[in-house]
């Protein structure tokens, strides 16, 4: 079987999932993921041309699902408290480098 | 060497706490001391938080010596999976992404078990994110198996397993997406459950798959096990996920005989690559449960093979973006190789995540990528419905369905880590129950030769954890 994947894919892949590889890692990653695909391939035996996709289960239970909160304002976490564990803050928000390039 | 020791009951230390005869304090002094002998050998706790604990421990013994009435779990030393988040205590989820954490609210199951009077020892140990069958995927090192040290626990909540294994704790909670829960429970010889999803509140879990995330607890015994889930099960406002349904009384569901019950045994879970061993004693585990009055039947789950192929399409699709989050901006670690946000973005998670969890996210970029969508993901929750539209048709038949927990027992550290799709093969017989959202519960069933233990997995409908826990405590009664 041809494989699917290619160190391109694979690298743009990772820039979609902003992740940086290094080249060893990226031809590990071919080898992995194209192993895994080869794998996954066995469900096109199964005919699901009239099956509804499930993405999550609660609708397949009779009881207890679908209730939600009263929309009404209750107490956050304070504001020090959230900034305290972010890696750099003006003490209001949160900083990053800068964005835009000139 | 082994580190195993059998942990007294909820029920004993709970009356020993109540007369007096014990004192909270005194016990989660030496739970602490066990913890420190023991904890360098196996790698079970990452953080201790002693200081809750004893505050916690002297409330229980101030209430016990004023007589008042005390709540379900007080007194007990309870562990906590570091995936779920514990105010001021350390929370890395396995990853030095999350090295330095400190959460700043509990979660909901934490804050209930401290409600009813647990006295919270630690966080433990896991794979990364929970992305792994026998907890070497961890970036503190991996976790070793009580029963042999050489061995792994399983995973990824290895760590909530081997600590009850190894009494470092009484009882403890993990996580569960794929077999979580229910393959270290089987690999450490304890009792591990996984609840209909919905039925615990995941506010405050570091989110990996959120349509298969489920939290539940680990114990050295199906009662108490039960007695745990009762507690943190039920609705809760910050979850609107979790199920509105009344909470059956579990530790009462386990003293309900089950001369008569129906139970299903699904000729797919017992193929090949099930371990001659583990066959035996799960066969030794049906017979016994057939003397005990049960009717076994066989039951059809055709399309079994597929549920590994299914479960980690879906599984990495929502990891890929559930793992988004951690981008170095809020929390967690940022590179200092940070030129501009877009390179702050990719350094800080290429040194963030380990291997496995970069696997996983590009492979779940890739089942959700233009083109490959239809093929892959819609494919998988196309196959994911079939394979719970089996699940309902076999429990119209049977009260209960019988399987072993996992195709061997443990394996040796190292032994399958270089080969990504022999490790994902581990949980062959737990992901399908993952992916049809239904409950289940792990208990030991016999030994093999070389004395590992091995687990006899009892599935049930959506929110049938009683039947579940009734058929669970005949098999342990039997043991």
């Amino acid at each position: 079987m041809a494989d699917k994947v290619t160190v391109e894919v694979v690298e743009r892949v990772a820039e979609l999932a902003n992740l940086e590889l290094t080249e060893v890692e990226s031809v590990e990653m071919v080898r992995d993921l194209n192993s895994i695909l080869d794998y996954v391939a066995q469900l096109s035996e199964l005919d699901t041309s009239h099956v509804e996709p499930l993405a999550q289960v609660a609708g397949l239970m009779q009881a207890g699902r679908g209730r939600l909160r009263e929309d009404v304002v209750v107490p956050s976490l304070e504001r020090a408290t959230v900034l305290s564990q972010a890696p750099e803050t003006d003490g209001a928000f949160f900083k990053v480098p800068k964005v835009i390039e000139r | 060497m082994t580190f195993t020791e059998k942990p007294k009951t909820l029920k004993q230390l709970r009356a020993e706490i109540e007369t007096g005869a014990t004192k909270a304090s005194d016990l989660a002094n030496r739970y602490f001391e066990r913890i420190e002998r023991i904890n360098p050998e196996l790698n079970v706790y990452l953080h201790l938080s002693k200081d809750r604990a004893l505050e916690q421990a002297e409330r229980v013994d101030a209430l016990a010596a004023k007589g008042d009435p005390l709540p379900a779990l007080a007194g007990i030393p309870v562990g906590i999976k570091d995936v779920l988040v514990v105010r001021g205590i350390p929370s890395t989820a396995g990853s030095k992404i999350l090295k330095d954490y400190i959460p700043p609210y509990d979660a909901t199951s934490v804050a209930r078990l401290e409600e009813a009077g647990s006295v919270l020892l630690g966080k433990l140990n896991c794979d990364e994110f929970a992305m792994g069958s026998s907890t070497e995927n961890s970036a503190y090192g991996p976790v070793r198996n009580p029963v042999d040290p050489e061995r792994v626990p399983g995973g990824s909540s290895g760590g909530s397993a081997a600590a009850v294994a190894a009494n470092i704790a009484v009882a403890t909670l993990g996580s569960d997406t794929g077999g979580s829960i229910r393959q270290p429970a089987s690999f450490c010889g304890v009792v591990g459950v996984l609840p209909t999803w919905g039925r615990v509140s995941r506010y405050g879990l570091i989110a990996f798959a959120s349509s298969l995330d489920r939290i539940g607890p680990f114990a050295g015994n199906v009662r108490d096990a039960a007695t745990m889930l009762g507690v943190i099960a039920g609705f809760d406002p910050n979850d609107a996920t979790s199920l509105d349904a009344p909470v059956d009384d579990y530790a009462a569901e386990c003293e309900k005989p089950v001369e008569g019950m129906r139970i299903g045994v699904p000729a797919e879970y017992f193929g090949e690559g099930l371990d001659e061993e583990v066959r035996s004693a799960i066969e030794a585990g049906i017979a016994r449960l057939r003397a005990a009055g049960c009717t076994i039947k066989p039951v059809s789950l055709p399309n079994t093979k597929y549920a590994i192929p299914t479960y980690y399409l879906v599984a990495t699709a929502e990891a890929s973006a559930n793992l988004a989050r951690f981008d170095g901006v809020r929390y967690g670690y940022r590179s200092p190789k940070s030129e501009n946000l877009a390179g702050m973005y990719r350094h800080s998670r290429d040194e963030g995540f380990g291997a496995e969890v970069k696997r996983r996210i590009l492979l779940g970029t890739y089942a959700l990528s233009a083109g490959f969508y239809d093929a892959y993901y819609l494919k998988a929750q196309q196959v994911r419905r079939l394979l719970a539209e089996e699940f309902q048709r076999a429990f119209g038949e049977v009260d209960a369905i019988v399987t072993p927990t996992a195709p061997t027992p443990a394996f040796k550290l190292g032994e399958k880590t270089s080969d990504p799709l022999s490790m994902y093969l581990e949980d062959i017989y737990t992901v399908t129950a993952s992916l049809a959202g239904i409950c289940g519960v792990t208990v030991p069933c016999g030994v093999t030769k070389a004395g590992l233990p091995v687990g006899m997995q009892v599935l049930a409908s959506h929110l049938r954890e009683g039947t579940a826990f009734r058929v669970a405590c005949a098999v342990e009664a039997a043991e």
